[in-house]
């Protein structure tokens, strides 16, 4: 295959990843885009495989790579369970991320390649650095949060003293072996500054994670599926490979957009979900302790209760949150939707941006169990059909749906928009205790008149709900 | 504020524009709220309900009128108590500016604010919860078929029993406004063949939905006037229409006829001759009684037999419902209270920028303003926002993002001007290979923002699982180090094991990257139906 050729399949491949992420933009084209995004991928590898860059000589090493990690994508794509979707993909950014910093370095050592003036050589190896440098990050990053998400590491934020001066002390040793690294005259004493920063990167990124407390973990994933994008951009740069530098920013840019929309679902400042902690910015700790703390008794219901309101109720909301996901209840949610839809009753599912632990999370549960998407809206959409709703069922959520976001000025989550059930004539809280939700913030939710708590693992108490309503 | 609810003077209502519920809901508005006592006796509220309610219940009318700032109205008001209305007070009630122009001298002089409920503009969609024209039309409609079914002598639905088979009756409904929709429905559910016709072609659909048949009259002209009310039809128009209508009366056993054109006496529809054709027995409900009648025969107020047919004119259908109508009423009095006080204080802001308040408002202060100035068309809309940029908030995007309010002057300026800088640096410093690729990746940066933008919630994970499948276009990082084709002399100590190890390692992960987020992402995917 020619140069030309190559180029221009590398224009058709780009055209496609565009038509792929567009196509994703709507449940109608998605899977379609998906198709694009196959589609584009495999005529970007045959072109660069048939292109004029790679010899025969290498054909036998790359077949082998492909199917040996092909294999193992495609195993772990069928293994997966949905619901720890936001596992894998975390890891697999930072799959991305440690092929970035290898192929830097592999870029780095290649004393193949001619620059024809000093200043592009300098550029080059800027571009190295900096690319090694977002790898590293991604990588290690990725990993805490696979860790955070799959339950290996505490959701707690981890808040070392001074962490960012700590951060701003990482960064100026960066930048300091950045310059080190440029007036290196031949490799081995440039690999020295190169590692230094490496470990440092690394460290950077699982302290930045490290730092983020679970209940923004959505806002981390997507974040960190940009700075994969961004990895594969500079590595673009180091190649002059103008495939890489688009495809890159087009991820990047697209995964920082979603970080945006996500922070301002929850009322939340970018750099002050980046800068970690939640509520904890630089103010007081916990000021909710002392503050409006909520009182009274919570009234529990048993499942045939439950059962009885939801058969007698026209209209029906079910607020699903993490707790869902956990004890995997999704399946029996879509039960009971089925059997109160035969009967007449409208039931109808209300999702907050940042339910669960991933954007979408919750949606995509719901479509795993077939619940028709047309009955699965966003909280815009349904918060205003709060008071004509006769029972609002909140599966595993809380701070979702904690009412002092809206009245208590005091409280650390104040100012996110929440689901408002307690506006419903009825609402029932499915959890398992009465712990506070993973801000840390008690919810007055569960005090209120209207409300009932029907304790248990959501699943068993489900099917319980489930059986009274078919006797 | 206090509000004050009279007993209604004119004989035979039997409402009350505030129950108990409501009476709790202006209170949580911040109100306080006098009912006349004995005001709800005939709508079946005891007094002991207001109080419990938290109204205070004053024995006399005088008072109510006296101490009120606010006084509720179902009916409009009397002279008598008018001259009993606080200087300065606020009336809220049925007023029909048009009809009565000595009662708004009256109440202008009294320096009153007076919002006449039946001036409400309502093709403004917002102002649907405070039309009370319209539900007191719904509970008239079904009223006027109640009263039919009371003075019929037969049932409404077909039957075949051991004793013979009985033919459904037939109904013939005049007018497919709210009130007859809604005697259209009733009618249908009680089993009755039902027919109506409209000199507005649209409402067709709206009667076939309710179980009518929609009859045409045979000659064409459009009969839509403003404000979805019905206009004059033209001389040929009318003829057809006598003669199909004759053809009804002939066929139908019992008519019910809604016909209204605001400002104007009821259209004559049924004449002498045609009630003369009707089979005995016959009923006619004459709905536009109290603005002279749709029957040449009909006598407002009451219930008399001419010819064998039962000609109803009652003017007070809705209040024949008394605990139904009071409820909607009062809930319709709610919720203008509600747009009055916004600041929920107890406090009512009468403001005239809002176009249903506007409307509503017809005498302020004092100085009459009726009628309000005509209504902006929908298609003028557009131009008026673009007169004054400070438009009302921008209502929000369905799923919390999208556009949004465009950035300031000033925002944008530090925006541009810090791209500015950092780019002439760029192209200052940096030689030409690197400013093509630069280019590249800046317009790359606006597509993935252009195109990710739009995305429903629900794809969340979905997207953020393709982009993560297309990162893993890095293996052509990868697989242009596994083996270029070097030229000769530059390569000699290239450390070409190390390279391989390194760019074979790359492709695995990416491959495991690659192959597994499309596989998932089509997992995923294959999962949303509708």
């Amino acid at each position: 295959m020619t140069a030309g050729l190559a180029t221009v399949s590398y224009i058709g491949a780009i055209i496609l990843f565009i038509l792929s992420l567009g196509g994703l933009s709507n449940p109608e084209t998605a899977r379609r885009g998906n198709v694009f995004g196959i589609v584009g991928m495999a005529l970007a590898v045959l072109a660069t495989v048939l292109g004029p860059r790679v010899t025969p000589a290498g054909y036998a090493w790359i077949v082998g790579a492909l199917v040996v990690g092909g294999a193992i994508g495609l195993l772990a794509a069928k293994k997966v369970q949905m619901t720890q979707m936001p596992e894998l993909v975390a890891l697999m950014h930072s799959l991305v991320g440690l092929a970035a910093c290898l192929v830097g370095f592999a870029s780095y050592v290649d004393t193949s390649t001619v620059f024809p003036t000093p200043a592009e050589k300098a550029i080059h190896e800027v571009e190295i650095y900096v690319g090694i440098l977002i790898g590293a990050v991604t990588f290690s990053g990725s990993i805490v949060a696979f860790g955070k998400l799959s339950g290996k590491i505490g959701g707690k934020p981890l808040l070392l003293p001074a962490r960012h001066w700590l951060n701003l002390a990482g960064l100026l040793v960066v930048v300091w072996f950045g310059r080190e690294f440029l007036r290196a005259h031949d490799i081995q004493t440039g690999m020295t500054p190169l590692i230094v920063m490496t470990v440092i990167a690394l460290l950077f990124g699982v302290h930045m994670v490290m730092a983020i407390g679970g209940a923004d973990m959505p806002v981390v994933v997507s974040m960190l599926n940009s700075y994969s994008g961004w990895a594969a951009a500079a590595t673009g740069f180091m190649l002059g490979n103008d495939l890489l530098i688009v495809v890159g920013a087009l991820v990047g840019s697209s995964g920082a957009i979603l970080s945006y929309i996500m922070c301002r679902a929850m009322n939340r400042n970018f750099i002050s979900v980046i800068a970690g902690g939640f509520g904890t910015g630089g103010g007081a700790p916990a000021p909710a302790a002392g503050g409006a703390q909520p009182a009274g008794e919570v009234v529990p219901v048993s499942a045939v209760e439950t059962a009885e309101l939801l058969r007698e109720a026209r209209n029906v909301v079910i607020v699903p949150g993490y707790g869902m996901a956990v004890a995997q209840a999704q399946h029996m949610v879509c039960e009971i939707t089925k059997i109160l839809r035969d009967k007449g009753v409208n039931v109808r599912f209300g999702i907050h941006p940042v339910a669960g632990r991933m954007p979408g999370h919750m949606n995509v549960l719901l479509a795993e169990a077939k619940v028709p998407y047309d009955i699965v809206l966003e909280m815009d959409e349904i918060n205003e059909d709060f008071p004509g709703t006769d029972v609002a069922m909140v599966i595993g959520a809380n701070d979702i749906v904690n009412p002092s976001a809206q009245e208590d000025p005091a409280s650390p989550i104040a100012g996110m928009p929440v689901l408002e059930v307690w506006k419903a004539k009825t609402s029932i809280v499915m959890k398992r205790s009465m712990a506070s939700g993973y801000a840390g913030v008690d919810n007055p939710l569960f005090y209120k008149d209207n409300n009932r708590m029907l304790f248990g693992d959501a699943k068993k108490t489900l099917e319980e709900v489930l059986a009274a309503l078919i006797a | 504020m206090l509000i004050g609810v009279p007993l209604e003077t004119l004989p035979g209502e039997k409402r009350v524009a505030t129950v108990p519920e409501v009476v709790e809901k202006l209170i949580k508005l911040g109100f306080q709220v006098a009912v006349q006592s004995g005001a709800g006796d005939a709508a079946n509220f005891a007094d002991d309900t207001y109080r419990a309610a938290g109204a205070s219940v004053v024995p006399t009318a005088a008072d109510i009128w006296a101490k009120s700032d606010i006084v509720f109205k179902a009916r409009v008001p009397t002279p008598n108590e008018v001259a009993m209305l606080r200087e300065g007070g606020t009336l809220i009630g049925f007023v029909w500016p048009a009809q009565n122009p000595d009662l708004m001298q009256q109440l202008a002089a009294k320096m009153a604010t007076v919002l006449a409920i039946d001036c409400l503009p309502r093709q403004l969609s917002r102002a649907q919860k405070m039309d009370a024209l319209t539900s007191m039309a719904g509970i008239s409609g079904y009223r006027a078929v109640i009263e039919a079914a009371n003075a019929f002598g037969r049932f409404f639905n077909g039957q075949i029993t051991a004793a013979g088979k009985i033919p459904p009756a037939k109904v013939f409904i005049a007018g497919a406004g709210v009130a007859g929709l809604a005697a259209i429905g009733t009618a249908a559910n009680l089993g009755a063949i039902v027919r109506a016709n409209d000199t507005r072609a649209e409402v067709a659909d709206q009667v076939v939905s309710l179980g009518g048949e929609f009859v045409k009259v045979d000659y064409e002209e459009e009969g839509s006037g403003g404000g979805g009310y019905a206009k004059v039809m033209s001389e040929g128009f009318q003829a057809a229409q006598r003669a199909m209508y004759a053809q009804q009366a002939k066929e139908c056993d019992i008519i019910i006829t809604t016909a209204l054109i605001p400002g104007k006496p009821a259209p004559r529809l049924i004449t002498a001759e045609m009630v003369r054709s009707m089979r005995p027995g016959s009923v006619i409900v004459d709905m536009a009684a109290e603005q002279g009648g749709n029957c040449e025969l009909t006598e407002p107020g009451q219930a008399v037999v001419k010819h064998g047919v039962t000609i109803i004119g009652y003017t007070d259908l809705a209040s024949r419902l008394a605990k139904q109508s009071s409820t909607l009423y009062s809930t319709n009095l709610l919720r203008l209270t509600e747009e009055l006080c916004k600041t929920k204080d107890g406090l009512i802001d009468v403001n005239m920028e809002d176009d249903a308040i506007r409307g509503l408002t017809v005498i302020k202060e004092g100085a009459i303003t009726w009628p309000p100035p005509p209504p902006k068309l929908p298609a003028v809309a557009p131009a008026k926002s673009a007169a004054a940029p400070i438009a009302a908030p921008s209502t929000k995007k369905g799923h919390g993002h999208g556009a949004g309010e465009p950035m300031s002057a000033r925002s944008l300026m530090t925006v541009f001007g810090a791209g500015a800088l950092v780019f002439a640096l760029v192209g200052l410093f940096a030689p030409a290979s690197f400013l093509a690729h630069f280019t590249v990746f800046v317009l790359a940066c606006f597509i993935g923002y252009m195109v990710v933008w739009n995305v429903t919630p629900s794809l969340h994970t979905p997207l953020m699982s393709v982009t993560n499948a297309i990162s893993s276009i890095i293996a052509i990082g990868a697989l242009v180090q596994v083996a270029p084709p070097l030229a000769g002399g530059a390569a000699v100590d290239r450390p070409s094991q190390l390279i391989l190890a390194l760019a074979v390692a790359a492709l695995v992960l990416t491959a495991v990257n690659m192959f597994g987020g499309f596989a998932v992402t089509r997992r995923m995917l294959a999962m949303f139906r509708k």
